[in-house]
């Protein structure tokens, strides 16, 4: 089995067997891959924690026909914060389901990779719940089903845009609104996070939470929309409370 | 035959490749060892069920250690799976109640509280007096995030809550040890000699 190096972010592992587990990651040569670590779940295994949800690690891996092996891994950097924070956990977590979603096994997408780890950096450093539909908004972007959110999808009008549609893609004047009315500042931010400018929008500590909830409702639904499931990472704390 | 290899193929640590063998080895065998198999997993399931209380094993409504007088109340340890209960048991070094939550949250499988034993935990604490839980959840991210989860629920009802001193594997030598088990085991320090 020919061996290779790689770097990449664990999106998920599976348990397998009695000890091992199979790790899924977004590497920025060779797309997603899927690999075996064996003995992973003993505690004296040498891949330790390591090989956790979002850990960006480099690898060396066996490459096998459908899985490969782990041989070697090495974090290239800490996300101790995050892992501290519930919300931040449950968003970074969110944000490797969304890239396992639109990853291909074994075909390059250096892209997912870079924005994964752009993200989850920025997560680790500083909080912030405009980080998640920040990153989903640029993926469908990237994807080409960015949303329009300058013009109305209708008339191309710009003035008085009142509303979101996550069908049509994008926004809706006043004449014709058909989906959910979304706030002019809201409307500020997709724009902002569209032009790429996240760090900005980020840093803005002032926003009302009602803003946030629009932009954080509105990042899901629309990856939802295009990927025609839900983002588990995102219900998880929906439920009733006990 | 195809639906025995499905079935056993769905047990835990069992593949296709083992579920395969496994069937033809069943086949070969002995029509009396068979039966004697499929009796011995039939009365076990059976007669086994889950502790009303704590949600271990337990051949009765109440499990053993629930019954148990001399176990302190006032002390709940909280684990994932009833197989947690019988390691931390042969430490010897617990004196108090568990209570099984029979899972963790693992949001990329989208397991929520609400699929775990959490509203029997709550329900618990106070005809029990329980003053401290201690979470003895697995050190991964679906431990973390019910630990998480848990201690911003338990926090404001006035219990203590402590977790596990995750540290270094003892017979392991401290340059092999990886970085977020070497932060944690900082995390967890204690004095010396006390
Ligand atoms: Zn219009
Ligand atoms: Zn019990």
């Amino acid at each position: 089995m020919p061996l290779y190096r790689d770097v990449g972010v664990v999106l998920r592992t599976h348990k397998l067997g009695e000890s091992d587990r199979i790790v899924t990651l977004i590497t920025q040569d060779s797309g997603k891959v899927r690999a075996v670590a064996k003995g992973i779940r003993k505690t004296t295994s040498k891949f330790g924690s390591r090989l956790e949800p979002m850990s960006h690690v480099q690898v060396q891996l066996y490459r096998g026909r459908e899985l490969d092996i782990v041989n070697q891994v090495e974090l290239v950097e800490v996300t101790t914060a995050t892992r501290r924070n519930l919300e931040a956990t449950t968003d970074g977590l969110a944000m490797c389901e969304v890239v396992e979603q639109l990853a291909h096994e074994r075909s390059p997408s250096p892209h997912l990779y870079r924005m994964l780890v752009g993200a989850l950096r920025q997560l680790n450093s500083e909080y912030s719940a405009l980080l998640l539909p920040a990153l989903q908004l640029r993926l469908l972007q990237e994807e080409g089903v960015g949303p329009c959110v300058d013009r109305c999808i209708v008339c191309s009008g710009t003035e008085d845009l009142v509303a979101i549609d996550v069908q049509g893609g994008g926004v809706q004047c006043r004449h014709h609104r058909r989906g959910t009315a979304i706030s002019p500042r809201a409307l500020a931010i997709l724009q902002e996070v569209l032009d790429g400018r996240i760090t900005s929008v980020v840093r803005n500590n002032d926003l009302p939470n009602d803003t946030v909830r629009e932009v954080v409702s509105y990042g899901r639904s629309a990856m939802e929309h295009h990927l025609e499931r839900r983002i588990r990472s995102s219900s998880l704390f929906e439920a009733p409370r006990p | 035959m195809q639906a025995m290899i499905d079935s056993l193929a769905r047990l835990p640590g069992v593949g296709p490749k083992s579920a395969q063998r496994i069937a033809f080895h069943l086949l070969k065998s002995d029509v009396e060892e068979v039966k004697k198999l499929t009796n011995a997993i039939q009365e076990a399931r059976g007669s086994v069920r889950f502790c009303d209380r704590c949600f271990n094993f337990s051949e009765t409504t109440y499990c053993h250690l629930c019954t148990d007088e001399r176990r302190d109340t006032s002390v709940l340890c909280v684990v994932e799976e009833s197989r947690d209960v019988v390691a931390l048991e042969k430490t010897g070094q617990f004196r108090g109640r568990y209570h099984v939550l029979l899972g963790a949250i693992n949001p990329l499988e989208g397991t929520g509280p609400e699929h775990l034993k959490v509203r029997e935990l709550l329900l618990r604490l106070e005809p029990e007096g329980v003053q401290e839980v201690i979470l003895c959840l697995n050190p991964n991210t679906e431990g973390d995030v019910t630990a998480m989860y848990l201690a911003r629920l338990l926090k404001p009802l006035g219990v203590k809550v402590t977790q596990l001193a995750m540290g270094l594997p003892v017979g392991g030598d401290l340059e092999y040890a990886d970085e977020v088990t070497l932060g944690r085991a900082l995390m967890g320090r204690r004095e010396v000699g006390e």
